[in-house]
C-alpha cells in the first residue's frame, strides 16, 4: 500500500505489491511470446497485451465489491455456471461433437473455466453456512460431494480432464480447510489407489495414451511422448543462464509443440535458463502467499475459506502445468496462467485475483473501523 | 451452547492448522519444481545441450570420391571422371508448378524415366534428393543450368562417375560399382551415405573387396532445420576424405594386351613374377564393360550378355575350373624324380598302354621316351607306365604342392579353387582305393583333376623360380621373403630343360618360339578333354571341342616371368593357347613387337576390342529390335 499525498486515496489503496507482481509475471510472459513468435509481437503478444490489460482492470473493479456480494453472487453464480455446462453437454449431443465452450457472438465462453471460482466460492458460503458442532455430519459432507461432483463429472465428460482435475481439488481443498473428518480424504486417496486401474480402463484412447507415455515417455518420443521429450530437451538445454532472448532452437525451429500455450515455460526456460525458471516459480509463490495471508487474516469464515480455495486455485494452475511440462505429470492441457497464450486462463486466475483482492480490501476496511 | 463455541474454537485452530498444512505442501511443491527444473538444467544439461543439437542441425552426407586404383608402374586403371547429374530436392519444389514435364524435355528423358521420377518424388521426404538423370552430357546440362531461375527445385551438379579406361579388360578383375540395394543398405545399418543418389559401391570382383579402402569418409554439409523440414541456414560445412589410391601388381599393358590378343575366344591368361608372385595380368575373356555396368547396364546389353556362350559374366580367372591336361606333365615329372626315378629310365611308346583290362591310347606312337623326351613330345604312355611304379600319394602330394588345386589368399570375392586328386581324397570322398587307372588319369591331368586358370601361371612360376611364391594381386609393400621349394636343384633344372625343348627343340610347342633374340620361353601344352575320354573332338561343334591350355616362364634360363592360358574348346593347347602366351610373353620383353603381331590379327577379326564390342552391341540391339 502506498501512501502518498500526491497518489489519490483511492488509487492508493490498492494493492500494488500484487499487482506489480502480476504486472511482472504477465510482462514476462509477453516478453516469452514475442520470442516463441519468432521475434515479433504478432500473433500472440499484442493480442494476450490486450486481454490481460483488459482482465487486469476487471480484477481492480471487482476489487471494490463488497464480501456480502461476493457471499450473495456465490450460489447464482454456481448456479448460472452449471446450467451453461449442461448447456455445453446438450450442444454437444446435438451437434454430435465433443465441445467445451459456448459461442457467444463475439466471445468463446468456456463455462469449465467458471466453475473453478465458483465451486471455491459456493463451497466457502456452504460451510459458513453449517455450524460448527455439525461440521463432522454427514448433512455436512453429502452436500459438498454433490455440488462438487455434478460440475466435475460434467466437465470430464466434455472430456476436460486437466480442468476436471483442477475443479475437484479446489473443491477438495476447501472441504479440507473447513475441516471435514481426515479419514474423508485419506479414505478417497487409498481408493483411487484401488480404482486407478479401473479408472485407467475407462479412459479415452487420447488420455490412457497420455498417461502410458508420462510413465514412460522414452517408449514413444517420436508418437505421444514427443511433448513432453522436446519440452525436457528445452528446459534441458536452457542451463543456468539460458541460451538467450530470441535464441531458443528448441522453441525457434518448431522442436517444441504448443511453445506458446501449455509449453510456453519451456520456451522460457531454454532462453532464460534456471534463473528465469527460479524467478518465475518464486513471483507465483509470492501471489500464492498473499492470497494464502488473506485467507489467514481473514475475519469471516467465508473470507477464510474462500481466499484459501481462490489462491489454491491459482496454485494448482501453475504447479499441474510446471509438473507436466517438466515431465512429472502427464501432459492434461493445463496452461500456465498469465504467461501462457489464451484468454481462458488469464480470465479465471484474474477473478480469482479479483474475488481476493476485493476480500482483502474488506479486512484492511474493517480493520481501520476497528 | 457452550459446545457449539468450544467448536468454533477448536474450528478456527483446525483451519490455522491445516493452513500451515496447506503451505507446507504447496512449499514443497515449490521445492519440488524449482529441484526438478535444476535438475534438468543443470545436472542434466549436457545431456539435453547435446538433444537440442541434434534437433536443430541435419548433416547431408557429401559423398567421398573414391580411391583410385593404379597399376604396378601407376598407371590408372580405375578412376573417377567428372559426369553432371540433375536431381529434384522434392523440398524445393513449388506446390502448383510441375517442372518436370519441362526437365524431361530438356535432358530427352523417356516416358519410363518420367514415372520413376514421379514415383520417386511421391515416396521421399525431407531433403533426400531424387535423381532425374546422371551422366547427362555438357550440352544438357549446361541447357538446365540456365533455366534453373525457371526451375525451382531442380538442381544440376557436377559430380564423378567410375571410370576404367581399359573396359572389359580389367572387368572381371575389377569388377564394377554400382548403386547400393536394399540387403546392402540394410547391412550396413542403414547407412546414409548409401542412399545418396549417384553414390556407388563396389559390387563386384577387387571393387568389392577393397570397398573399405578405396569409399573414403563422407563429409557433410551441416544445415539447420525446423521440425518441419523447413531451412533455416547453413551451417560450416565438414570435408570429406577420398578414399585411397590402391596399387595393384598387375601390369596395365599386359593386362590389356593380353586381353585384345584372347580376340573373340573364350579363355582366361595369367601371368605372374615368378621372384615374387605378382600377378601382372589376370584376364577372364570375353567380358562385359564396366562401364555401363556401373552406370547401370540397359536391359539389352544384359540380355546379350547373359545369352552369349562364351559367359562374358563368368570371371573365368577366379571361378573357371578346368582339366589340367599334361600341363601337369612337368610337375609328374618332378615328382618321379623325387621318387628316385632315373630321368635316362626310357620307356617305349607303341600308342597306348595296358592297365589292367583297360587300354589306355596314346597321341601317336612315339617309340622309345626318356623323360626329358617324354615332357617334350607329351606322351602319355611314359606317364602312364611311370605312374605305376611310383608311389601316387608322393605323387599328387607333389602336384598339389606345386600348386593345382590350392587355394590362394587374394582379395578376390569368390575363389573356386578344384581338385587335385590323391589317394587319400578319394578314400573320404568317394570311399574307394586308389587304382592303376587313376594313377593314368592324373598323370595325364584328367579324371578327377580340376584347376583354376591362376593355378596354371602359379605351377610353371613355382618350377621356373624354385621358389614356393604365393600369388599377390596388391603391392603393399615388399612382398614377405619367398622359401625356396623343397626340391633338389638339379631335377628342378631337368624338367626346366625338358620344358625348354617342348618350345624350342621338336616338342609340341615349337611352333610358338618367341621371336626375340637370346630369348628363349619354355612351357607345356595341354589338351583338355571336354566331351569324352579318349576321343579327340575336333567336332565342328565348338561346345564340344577340347580346351587348349599352355603354361610357360620366360627366358628359360633365367626365368622371370610366368604365364598360364586356357583357352576354352579352343582345340590343342599348342595351336590355340601357346600362341597367345608367346604374344603375351613378348609384350613383357618387347612390346613393339607385340604390337607387330596382333596388328595382324585385330584386323583379320574386324577391329579392336573396343571397336568389335560395340559392333556387338549395335547388332543384337538391331537384332531384337527386329524380333520385338
Amino acid at each position: 500500500m502506498i501512501t502518498s499525498a500526491i497518489i489519490p486515496r483511492p488509487l492508493a489503496r490498492l494493492p500494488w505489491r500484487l499487482i506489480f507482481l502480476v504486472v511482472g509475471i504477465a510482462g514476462f510472459g509477453l516478453i516469452v511470446l514475442y520470442s516463441a513468435a519468432g521475434g515479433s509481437a504478432q500473433p500472440w503478444a499484442i493480442k494476450q497485451g490486450i486481454v490481460f490489460t483488459f482482465f487486469l482492470s476487471l480484477a481492480i473493479a471487482m476489487s471494490w465489491m463488497s464480501e456480502t456480494t461476493i457471499k450473495q453472487i456465490s450460489f447464482p453464480l454456481y448456479g448460472v455456471t452449471l446450467i451453461m455446462l449442461i448447456g455445453v453437454e446438450v450442444l454437444g449431443f446435438v451437434s454430435k461433437g465433443a465441445q467445451r465452450w459456448l459461442d457467444l457472438g463475439p466471445i468463446r465462453l468456456q463455462p469449465s473455466e467458471f466453475m473453478k471460482p465458483a465451486i471455491v466460492l459456493t463451497l466457502a458460503r456452504f460451510y459458513e453456512l453449517v455450524p460448527a458442532g455439525e461440521i463432522r455430519k454427514w448433512r455436512a459432507i453429502w452436500p459438498a460431494f454433490v455440488l462438487l461432483g455434478v460440475p466435475a463429472f460434467l466437465i470430464l465428460v466434455q472430456p476436460d480432464l486437466g480442468t476436471c482435475i483442477m475443479v475437484l481439488l479446489c473443491g477438495v481443498t476447501v472441504m479440507f480447510l473447513a475441516g471435514l473428518p481426515w479419514w474423508l480424504f485419506l479414505a478417497p486417496a487409498a481408493a483411487v489407489a484401488i480404482a486407478a486401474p479401473i479408472a485407467y480402463g475407462m479412459m479415452h484412447g487420447y488420455q490412457r495414451k497420455r498417461i502410458d507415455t508420462f510413465l514412460d515417455p522414452e517408449s514413444d518420443p517420436l508418437g505421444a511422448g514427443y511433448h513432453i521429450a522436446q519440452s525436457k530437451i528445452a528446459i534441458g538445454s536452457g542451463g543456468i543462464w539460458g541460451k538467450g532472448f530470441l535464441h531458443g532452437s528448441q522453441s525457434h525451429l518448431d522442436y517444441l509443440p504448443e511453445g506458446h500455450t501449455d509449453f510456453v515455460f519451456a520456451t522460457m526456460a531454454e532462453e532464460w535458463g534456471l534463473a528465469g525458471g527460479v524467478l518465475l516459480i518464486l513471483a507465483f509463490g509470492a501471489v500464492i502467499r498473499w492470497g494464502m495471508l488473506v485467507s489467514a487474516n481473514a475475519r469471516t469464515r467465508f473470507g477464510q475459506l474462500a481466499a484459501a480455495g481462490l489462491s489454491a486455485t491459482i496454485f494448482f494452475y501453475v504447479s499441474i502445468n510446471l509438473m507436466m511440462v517438466m515431465g512429472l505429470a502427464p501432459v492434461v492441457g493445463v496452461p500456465l496462467p498469465l504467461v501462457s497464450f489464451g484468454g481462458s486462463a488469464v480470465m479465471t486466475v484474474m477473478l480469482c485475483l479479483g474475488l481476493l483482492m476485493a476480500l482483502e480490501r474488506q479486512q484492511r476496511t474493517v480493520s481501520r473501523l476497528a | 451452547m457452550k459446545a457449539i463455541r468450544l467448536t468454533a474454537a477448536h474450528q478456527s485452530i483446525t483451519f490455522s492448522r491445516r493452513m500451515m498444512l496447506l503451505g507446507g505442501a504447496q512449499s514443497a511443491v515449490g521445492a519440488l519444481l524449482i529441484g526438478r527444473m535444476g535438475w534438468l538444467s543443470v545436472a542434466q544439461n549436457q545431456k539435453y545441450q547435446l538433444l537440442s543439437e541434434s534437433n536443430r542441425v541435419q548433416l547431408i552426407p557429401v559423398p567421398p570420391r573414391r580411391g583410385w586404383i593404379i597399376d604396378r608402374n601407376g598407371k590408372p586403371i580405375a578412376i573417377n571422371r567428372s559426369s553432371f547429374r540433375v536431381d529434384i530436392i522434392p523440398q524445393q519444389l513449388e506446390k502448383d508448378r510441375d517442372v518436370i514435364p519441362q526437365v524431361a524435355k530438356l535432358l530427352a528423358l523417356t516416358d519410363d524415366d518420367v514415372a520413376r521420377i514421379r514415383g520417386e518424388l511421391a515416396e521421399t521426404r525431407g531433403f533426400r534428393p531424387v535423381q532425374v538423370a546422371e551422366n547427362v552430357s555438357y550440352e544438357q546440362y549446361a541447357s538446365v543450368t540456365v533455366r534453373l531461375p525457371d526451375l525451382p527445385g531442380v538442381q544440376a551438379t557436377r559430380g564423378y562417375s567410375r571410370y576404367y579406361p581399359d573396359g572389359p579388360a580389367v572387368a572381371h578383375l575389377l569388377g564394377y560399382v554400382g548403386t547400393a540395394n536394399a540387403k546392402e543398405y540394410e547391412a550396413e545399418d542403414k547407412n546414409p551415405l548409401l542412399i545418396i543418389p549417384g553414390f556407388k559401391i563396389g559390387k563386384q570382383g577387387l571393387e568389392k573387396t577393397l570397398e573399405p579402402h578405396l569409399r573414403g569418409t563422407p563429409g557433410g554439409q551441416r544445415i539447420e532445420i525446423t521440425a518441419r523440414g523447413k531451412l533455416v541456414q547453413e551451417l560450416d560445412p565438414k570435408p570429406d576424405r577420398s578414399g585411397q589410391t590402391v596399387q595393384l601388381t598387375i601390369d596395365q599393358g599386359l593386362q590389356q594386351y593380353a586381353a585384345r590378343r584372347m580376340g573373340d575366344q573364350s579363355g582366361a591368361l595369367v601371368a605372374m613374377d615368378v621372384a615374387t608372385g605378382d600377378m601382372l595380368a589376370f584376364v577372364s575373356m570375353p567380358a562385359f564393360d564396366p562401364n555401363s555396368f556401373s552406370e547401370g547396364i540397359g536391359r539389352t546389353e544384359w540380355k546379350m550378355l547373359s545369352e552369349n556362350d562364351h559367359i562374358p559374366l563368368l570371371n573365368k580367372v577366379a571361378q573357371g575350373l578346368y582339366p589340367s591336361g599334361s600341363t601337369i606333365k612337368p610337375a609328374m615329372a618332378l615328382a618321379f624324380l623325387k621318387q628316385g626315378v632315373d630321368p635316362k629310365r626310357r620307356v617305349v611308346c607303341r600308342g597306348g598302354y595296358q592297365i589292367g583290362n583297360r587300354y589306355f591310347r596314346c597321341d601317336a606312337i612315339h617309340g622309345s621316351m626318356d623323360m626329358r623326351s617324354a615332357v617334350e613330345r607329351s606322351c602319355n604312355t611314359y606317364f602312364w607306365a611311370t605312374g605305376l611304379i611310383t608311389d601316387p600319394a608322393q605323387t599328387t602330394e607333389m602336384v598339389q604342392y606345386l600348386g593345382y588345386g590350392q587355394e590362394f589368399d587374394l582379395p578376390i570375392p569368390t575363389q573356386r579353387y578344384g581338385t587335385m586328386p590323391s589317394p587319400e581324397w578319394l578314400a573320404k570322398k568317394y570311399h574307394r582305393k586308389w587304382q592303376g587307372y587313376d594313377s593314368a588319369n592324373t598323370s595325364i591331368g584328367q579324371g578327377y583333376v580340376l584347376i583354376n586358370p591362376m593355378q596354371l601361371a602359379v605351377m610353371p612360376a613355382r618350377l621356373a623360380g624354385g621358389k614356393l611364391v604365393q600369388p599377390r594381386l596388391l603391392m603393399r609393400g615388399p612382398g614377405k621373403r619367398v622359401p625356396n621349394l623343397d626340391v633338389d636343384p638339379a631335377h628342378l633344372a631337368i624338367v626346366r630343360d625338358a620344358m625348354t625343348a617342348v618350345v624350342n627343340e621338336h616338342g609340341t610347342a615349337v611352333a610358338s618360339k618367341l621371336p626375340l633374340d637370346g630369348i628363349q620361353m619354355a612351357g607345356k601344352t595341354g589338351t583338355a578333354q571336354v566331351f569324352r575320354l579318349g576321343e579327340r573332338g575336333h567336332e565342328s561343334n565348338w561346345a564340344l571341342r577340347d580346351h587348349a591350355l599352355f603354361i610357360a616362364f620366360a627366358p628359360a634360363d633365367k626365368p622371370r616371368y610366368a604365364i598360364g592360358c586356357i583357352i576354352e574348346h579352343g582345340g590343342f593347347g599348342a595351336s590355340a593357347a601357346a600362341p597367345i602366351v608367346r604374344d603375351s610373353m613378348t609384350y613383357l620383353f618387347d612390346k613393339q613387337k607385340a604390337y607387330a603381331a596382333l596388328a595382324p590379327l585385330e584386323e583379320q577379326w574386324g577391329g579392336t576390342l573396343a571397336e568389335r564390342n560395340a559392333r556387338q552391341l549395335a547388332a543384337f540391339k538391331s537384332a531384337s529390335r527386329a524380333k520385338a
